[in-house]
């Protein structure tokens, strides 16, 4: 028992820093588990609308992105200032959805290509035409199951 | 322990080599919030065989907006603030008035037989809405149902809906169906 006894008569003893990498690998781990790698840069502007009634995706390894919008100022001279849509880290027509999709379900699971979803990156600013016709391709290719990505706020002005 | 006579490895440095892959990761990656407006697309049919449902009138709530995103509710001006409401008493039709949608009787599990809606929710926007707006009133409308949704289970079994189970979701799903019918955008008339 003498092991443990305690020698108190020293005075206070520096905090010791022996844990503090464990706590950082902690904060490191949960960090690493929680967040998603950015798989691809934008090369549209997009800034989603605001809604009020938002349903929250699970399983994000179900999700496939269209991202629609106004190309960044970097792209502007090459590809103009009108909407296009970006797919992965491609430009795209709309033409060019329902391979997309097809890639996209190839990629999965079979048990899970009936729950995969697409989620609708669009900025406010576009005009309906483009999503319009986007929609219409999802439609031929049988993804039905949409999610237009928006903002969460309690009331929309 | 053989080890004895070796000098210890410093651990000091092992935080900062933990703290350069924490803010790495903190830079490289991002938090995902994969959250939205969330709709089922009607099945694709090959060339619009216009399907004519002979849909009685008084069961379709026609919403229109135009290009300049002015907003047409069952022929009156409207705005996007008015809609919720208007959609609601459309769906609810809670004094059997002859200009809101019929009801029929329907086998219902848990609630029995009860009187459901025949309404439809129409939206067609033009080719030149902007986004902000067609969400902004597609929000609206899937919080109509939304909120009929909550207030029944709220009466029913006292909690909101999304604390029901998925039996009372199933329920109150039949009695408050999210029909929201969207027609191929087309050319509007409307502004200059």
């Amino acid at each position: 028992m003498s092991k443990f006894r305690k020698d108190d008569h020293k005075g206070l003893p520096p905090i010791s820093t022996a844990s503090l990498p464990d706590i950082v690998f902690m904060l490191l781990f949960f960090f690493m588990v929680v967040v998603q790698m950015r798989d691809v840069s934008l090369m549209v502007k997009v800034q989603v609308p605001e809604a009020t009634e938002i349903s929250k995706i699970e399983k994000k390894s179900l999700v496939s992105y269209i991202y629609i919008g106004e190309p960044q100022t970097q792209y502007r001279r090459t590809h103009g200032t009108a909407p296009r849509i970006q797919l992965n880290d491609k430009w795209a027509g709309v033409a060019d959805i329902s391979d997309f999709i097809i890639v996209e379900r190839e990629a999965r699971d079979e048990a899970e290509r009936p729950q995969m979803i697409t989620a609708l990156k669009v900025d406010e600013n576009t005009k309906m035409g483009i999503v319009a016709d986007v929609k219409t391709e999802l439609r031929k290719a049988a993804a039905l199951h949409i999610l237009y990505s928006s903002r969460k706020v309690a009331k929309v002005e | 322990m053989g080890s004895k006579k070796l000098p210890e490895v410093p651990a000091a440095s092992l935080a900062d080599i933990a703290f350069m892959l924490l803010i790495f990761f903190l830079v490289a990656t991002q938090m995902n919030v994969d959250n939205g407006l969330e709709r089922r697309l009607p099945q694709w049919v090959e060339e619009e065989q216009k399907i004519d449902q002979d849909v009685n009138e008084r069961n379709v709530f026609v919403v229109l907006v135009n290009r300049n995103n002015d907003l047409l509710v069952e022929n009156e001006w409207s705005s996007v603030a008015e809609l919720r409401d208007k959609a609601k008493e459309f769906m609810a039709n809670p004094n059997d008035d002859p200009n809101l949608p019929e009801k029929e009787l329907k086998e219902v599990p848990i609630f029995g037989s009860t009187m459901v809606t025949k309404g439809v929710i129409s939206l067609q926007n033009d080719r030149d809405t902007k986004y902000e707006m067609y969400i902004a009133v597609q929000n609206e409308l899937v919080g109509a149902i939304n909120d009929l949704r909550n207030e029944l289970a709220m009466n029913k079994f006292g909690k909101p809906y999304d604390k029901c189970n998925e039996e009372e979701q199933d329920a109150i799903k039949e009695i408050y169906p999210s029909r929201i019918s969207e027609a191929e955008p087309k050319k509007v008339a409307g502004g200059k």
